[in-house]
């Protein structure tokens, strides 16, 4: 049985990843979870300088899902090449950084302080909803993604993937616009933007008042954004939003994912994502499947 | 032992006050628990994803098991309020840093005293923490009404004394009036309540030249460190985040009180 994927000529042992900002970088749920049985770590979003984040409470349950407006909160690049790197470099795994910024300099002095360092992939998040400056805006207008992620390419070592935001009007056009900069692969979905208000309180259930929607309550909306995305472009896919099971995953790899990565049910049960890796081994028995790759975007 | 999410099964339970649960849970979990440290439980209605965090309020190792206290605050506490004896439930755990053990060791070797305070639904914590500690204790609590939860347990580890809102029992006001009106003093307060209470004793603590270490809450998420969401702001940088932001849920939620700017 085949497990093993390739994106960008990097080869993931199976495609099972963690979804940026719900693992920090390994460290924590390494009690939990033999770190070399993941496909990669896809770490924390790391800025040039680090970022305080929001005011608290930065995190509300909704139904069948969680709102977080944690604002990007990291020690910044030169603690994460130190501590962080050297940590993962322990387990055999890829390592894939996701890199944040509010300029395009800010992103470029990441990928230029990675480019020495034994990171496998950079992971551009310009889709996060929940800073005010730079993140989101470069991924929610077709020329500024595509401005940005040309500029990244003629800067990076290493292969990178676009992490982009479900809050557009057509997701393909983003897709599209990723793919014709240059970029090696696209991951989707970043949160939806939501808002929730106590009112009991009569207040914001979050200091930032919005934040960005994820858990099984999105994953119908991934889906089929993955799906779309994946007929729109040639470039690999990862897909991710709401991913709870093995059977969620297969969901994703067949609408056209070539990895997925599991977000906030890691909070739920820190335990899921090496539970997910052996769910699809059962699965592709089941069903004698001998290669995973029979299965990615099976469903036309 | 590594933290780790099991199934515990609930011993007892009852209604202590309205809206506040006691309940045993038979958990190997006790093994490994200490005074400040909490546990997180999750409902079954899998429309509510998240373990709620609850601060352990007793701890039996004997017998393998641990004593929460709690007040309905939402659907997930409701949920566990409706849980009949031999409820199977999960929980996330041993979470967070309990109260110094290295404070209290001293403490007791150099016959200091300590304040034990705690408010409305932070009061559960002081009561192992009454058991742990073995110095003077003057323990403080605070109530709205004469419903004196766990005020006879208490009693068994140390000089108790009241405080209610409403003036029904003890002392009129809060825990800090408390002090006052009896004239106690302490070398070392150790705390858990509503944030004005921390607010105050933190401020009584730096005016008397004295150690708080006060338990904080905030809305968590993971539980274990790595989403970030249950912060407070530090006024040191701290070895993690490198931003003034420790995590309550793992480098606390016990912190010292002149170390965080609350």
């Amino acid at each position: 049985m085949n497990t093993a994927i390739t994106i960008a000529g990097v080869e993931f042992k199976n495609p099972v990843m963690t979804a940026s900002g719900t693992f920090g970088s390994g460290m924590e749920y390494s009690n939990f979870v033999d770190l070399n049985k993941l496909g990669a770590v896809v770490t924390k979003g790391v800025a040039n300088v680090p970022w305080p984040g929001n005011p608290t409470p930065r995190v509300a349950e909704t139904y069948g899902g969680m709102l977080n407006a944690i604002g990007l909160q990291n020690p910044g690049i030169d603690v994460f090449i130190e501590r962080d790197i050297p940590f993962l470099q322990k387990y055999d795994t890829k390592i894939i950084v996701n890199v944040c910024g509010k300029t395009v300099e800010d992103y470029l002095e990441v990928v230029d302080r990675l480019a020495d360092t034994p990171v496998d992939m950079l992971e551009i998040n310009v889709s996060c909803p929940n800073v005010k400056e730079g993140a989101i805006a470069f991924g929610q207008k077709a020329d500024c993604l595509y401005d940005i992620t040309s500029q990244i390419k003629k800067h990076a070592k290493q292969p990178v993937i676009m992490k982009l935001s479900p809050n557009v009007t057509d997701i393909t056009e983003m897709a599209k616009a990723a793919e014709a900069a240059g970029a090696d692969a696209i991951s989707l979905i970043n949160t939806i933007t939501g808002m929730k208000i106590d009112i009991h309180k009569r207040a914001f259930a979050l200091a930032n008042k919005t934040g960005g929607l994820s858990g099984p309550a999105i994953k119908p909306v991934a889906v089929r954004m993955v799906y779309q995305a994946a007929n729109a472009v040639k470039i690999p896919v990862i897909g991710m939003g709401g991913i709870a099971t093995a059977e969620d995953a297969i969901e994703f790899i067949l609408a056209g994912a070539t990895a997925v990565a599991v977000g906030a049910m890691n909070f739920v049960n820190p335990y899921t994502v090496e539970e997910i890796v052996t769910g699809i081994e059962r699965y592709m028995e089941r069903y004698h499947v001998t290669d995973i790759r029979e299965l990615i975007g099976a469903v036309k | 032992m590594a933290q780790k999410k099991t199934c515990g099964s609930v011993f007892s339970q009852q209604e202590i006050a309205p809206d506040i649960y006691d309940m045993w849970i038979t958990t190997e979990l006790a093994q490994d628990a200490a005074a400040g440290q909490f546990i997180a439980v999750y409902p079954k209605n899998k429309s509510t994803l998240l373990p709620r965090p609850i601060s352990i309020c007793e701890v039996d190792r004997e017998e393998n098991r641990l004593r929460i206290v709690y007040r309905i605050a939402g659907s997930g506490t409701k949920e566990f309020s409706s849980y009949e004896v031999g409820e199977s439930i999960q929980i996330l755990g041993v979470l967070g840093n309990g109260f110094p053990q290295d404070v209290m060791k001293k403490m007791a070797q150099e016959g200091k005293t300590a304040f034990l305070m705690g408010g409305g639904i932070g009061i559960p914590p002081m009561l192992q923490l009454a058991k742990e500690l073995s110095c003077d204790k003057k323990i403080i609590v605070g109530y709205r009404d004469s419903q004196l939860f766990l005020r006879e347990d208490l009693d068994k580890y140390g000089e108790v004394y009241i405080a209610t809102e409403d003036g029904s029992a003890g002392t009129k006001g809060n825990v800090m009036n408390a002090i006052d009106e009896n004239g106690l003093k302490a070398d070392v307060i150790f705390a858990c309540g509503p944030m004005p209470m921390l607010r105050a004793i933190k401020q009584y603590a730096e005016t008397e030249g004295i150690d708080a270490y006060i338990s904080l809450e905030e809305r968590m998420a993971c539980g274990v460190g790595a989403c970030l969401g249950c912060v407070c702001k530090t006024k040191e940088k701290d070895h993690h985040s490198h931003v003034n932001n420790a995590r309550i849920c793992t480098d606390g939620p016990v912190f010292e009180g002149k170390e965080v700017d609350i």
